[in-house]
């Protein structure tokens, strides 16, 4: 079982003008095996939900509380929380030249699990990973990310969510850039991850597209740093037809 | 917090400037008086601190040798020659003082000779070990390459020395030449090095200067070309420890038309006072039509405390290139980079032990001496355990 619980969360981030807060009081529960849409314009604070869930020290978190079964997520390190259990599927994969993905995957598999995978069961994995998501057998020697067009990029974030197989995955707008053809793949394997028993999804998009690749159990409308509606997949399909209107006129207003 | 600095010049801005003669280069000369001890504000020796030459400027003759250890190849010679036969031999003439006191005062030099057409497939390998800072060493050296072969030269550094030694490697015309130097000294060690090439027509070089140890280390790597169609390639590794000094000044002089030179030089820091100074000059003069030069230097500043100097220069003569460009960067840890890393359970100290060894890595996997890309790895990974692999208690 995971469930991940976030209960009034407050974050702000730097700017010149002092401290800004983006999330003003986010609750949201993802119960065992459940699988979450978040939709929202940009600007929204979408994007700060998830690098804060992982703990990107650009956001500070100033209220409210993230835990993973029970566990305080928000008083765990980067890697500590990782480790029990949390990905994030970035939306802007970074560059690390000279560290091959091979070393990469066996090096982030060996932090998650505390030791080195079998050599030869590892192989095949990676193998079948990079294979199901129409990645080359030779993108193993590449740098991370150094020089992969945007595809490639997502696609290679949902290979390490197979690998690493967390309890939960936060895919961060994982669709914003794919042609169909990628999408299709990178919403594959999204699925044969929550095929498993008990993982949790929050993904976050700005668009409905994907949703009509993963089948989400709630959707939440996300506007101004909270949450301003939420409802069953129907509410993706009146996004759709209607778009944020609604939501930005009430906020402004 | 980043430190980022990029900058590429435009060609257009110094078409305008018509120089015969380099000013970030004095010219060649074996006379001493051409080359009068410097008071530290002049150009080439303003970033040095000379007091730590510890009088190698004012050097007299010595008799002190570094003990060599060579291993040889078949058909490859080394033999003991006098200075005015290393001249007729055409080695390039010294463009500083310690070059021309190494000439003045060694007593000789060696050659080193690959004969034309003869393609090794093994390195040729010349170990020097000093015992001790207190002895004084000239060192003048010719490499030879003859016509049409193909050779690895690898000179290795140990121990501790007052060193300065000019080395001239001629390339004959289309062979292909591999010249490793590994400064891998004691904490004491002074060492003052200058290795000028002299690419022939057709022919390619690659020059790798790799400098972890000593206290002062300062290298030339200066490439010219005896005919059209040559390239050269120069990459350099360093790592500076606390209060190291390291300094390598790079001299691409285009004096023939379609060369190539492309340089990457990489190096980390860490502790205090660690230096290191990286000065890359590119001549494009006016013959040297359709040449195509493009020169790189990274920094990694891993602790707070280190300084890291980073001058290209380029001069250009004529525009009728094919290209011309450099780009210079120091920056600290890329915390995106870490957060990407932590973020997949890696901990922070194994991120940036990752981080440095891909900075590193593909700079070695260039360097094509496979017998030296294991030992060159184990050398980052052991000054590497001095820091950054120390869990950081100053994170930043």
């Amino acid at each position: 079982m995971s469930t991940l619980e976030i209960k009034d969360l407050h974050v702000s981030v730097k700017t010149e003008d002092g401290p800004k807060e983006i999330l003003k009081g986010v609750t949201l529960t993802i119960a065992d095996g459940e699988t979450h849409a978040i939709m929202g314009p940009n600007g929204s604070g979408k994007s700060t939900l998830a690098y804060s869930i992982a703990g990107h020290p650009k956001y500070t978190v100033t209220g409210g509380t993230v835990t993973l079964d029970g566990d305080d997520v928000l008083a765990m390190s980067v890697d500590e929380r990782a480790r029990a259990g949390l990905f994030l599927a970035m939306q802007y994969p970074v560059e690390v030249p000279g560290v091959s993905v091979s070393n990469f995957l066996r090096t982030a598999k060996t932090a998650i699990d505390g030791e080195a995978p079998k050599l030869r069961h590892w192989v095949k994995d990676v193998n079948k990973a990079l294979q199901d998501l129409n990645l080359d057998p030779t993108f193993g020697q590449r740098s991370v990310n150094e020089g992969f067009s945007g595809g490639e990029k997502k696609r290679h974030e949902i290979a390490q969510l197979e690998l690493l197989n967390p309890k939960i995955a936060v895919l961060d707008e994982t669709d914003s850039g794919l042609d169909i053809d990628a999408l299709k793949i990178v919403s594959e394997g999204v699925n044969r991850f929550r095929a498993q028993e008990g993982k949790g999804v929050l993904l976050i998009t700005h668009y409905t597209r994907i949703l009509r690749y993963i089948t989400p159990d709630q959707v939440h409308v996300f506007v101004d740093g909270k949450i301003a509606d939420q409802g069953g997949p129907e509410l993706a399909d009146q996004l759709e037809a209607e778009g944020y209107d609604k939501y930005l006129t009430k906020t402004t207003v | 917090m980043t430190v980022t600095d990029t900058a590429r010049e435009s060609v257009e801005s110094m078409l305008e400037t018509k120089r015969t003669e380099s000013h970030l280069n004095p010219p060649p000369s074996y006379d001493l008086a051409d080359h009068p001890a410097p008071t530290g504000r002049e150009e080439i020796w303003r970033f040095t601190p000379l007091k730590r030459l510890r009088g190698i400027l004012d050097g007299e003759a010595s008799e002190a040798k570094l003990t060599w250890e060579t291993s040889l190849p078949e058909g490859v010679t080394l033999t003991e020659i006098s200075a005015a036969e290393a001249a007729e031999i055409g080695e390039l003439a010294p463009n500083d003082r310690p070059s021309a006191l190494a000439v003045a005062n060694a007593g000789g030099a060696l050659l080193l000779d690959v004969p034309a057409d003869l393609e090794l497939d093994e390195p040729v390998w010349l170990r020097l070990h000093g015992d001790s800072v207190d002895d004084l060493v000239w060192g003048h050296l010719v490499i030879r390459i003859g016509r049409f072969s193909k050779a690895t030269v690898v000179l290795e550094h140990t121990g501790s020395a007052r060193y300065s030694a000019t080395t001239s490697v001629l390339v004959g015309d289309g062979a292909n030449a591999n010249v490793l130097t590994l400064q891998d000294w004691d904490d004491d060690a002074v060492h003052l090095g200058r290795d000028a090439i002299l690419v022939g027509r057709d022919a390619s070089v690659r020059h790798t200067a790799i400098s972890f140890g000593g206290d002062l280390v300062r290298m030339h790597a200066n490439v010219e070309y005896a005919g059209p169609g040559g390239q050269a390639e120069l990459l350099g590794l360093y790592f500076a420890d606390e209060g190291q000094h390291i300094e390598h000044r790079i001299f691409a002089d285009h004096n023939e038309p379609r060369t190539k030179s492309n340089v990457i030089y990489k190096g980390a820091l860490q502790g205090q006072g660690a230096h290191t100074v990286w000065i890359g000059n590119v001549l494009i003069r006016k013959v040297a039509e359709g040449i195509e030069t493009y020169e790189e230097n990274r920094n990694l500043v891993l602790t707070e405390g280190c300084h890291a100097d980073s001058v290209p220069n380029l001069e250009i003569e004529t525009g009728e290139i094919e290209g011309a460009g450099h780009a210079s960067a120091t920056a600290r840890f890329d915390d995106e980079q870490l957060f990407y890393l932590q973020a997949r359970g890696i901990s922070e100290a194994e991120s940036r032990r990752l981080v440095v060894h891909g900075f590193f890595n593909d700079l070695i996997r260039k360097v094509g001496v496979p017998e030296l890309e294991e030992k060159l790895m184990a050398t980052v990974e052991e000054e590497l355990s001095k820091n950054v692999l120390r869990p950081a208690e100053d994170a930043s």
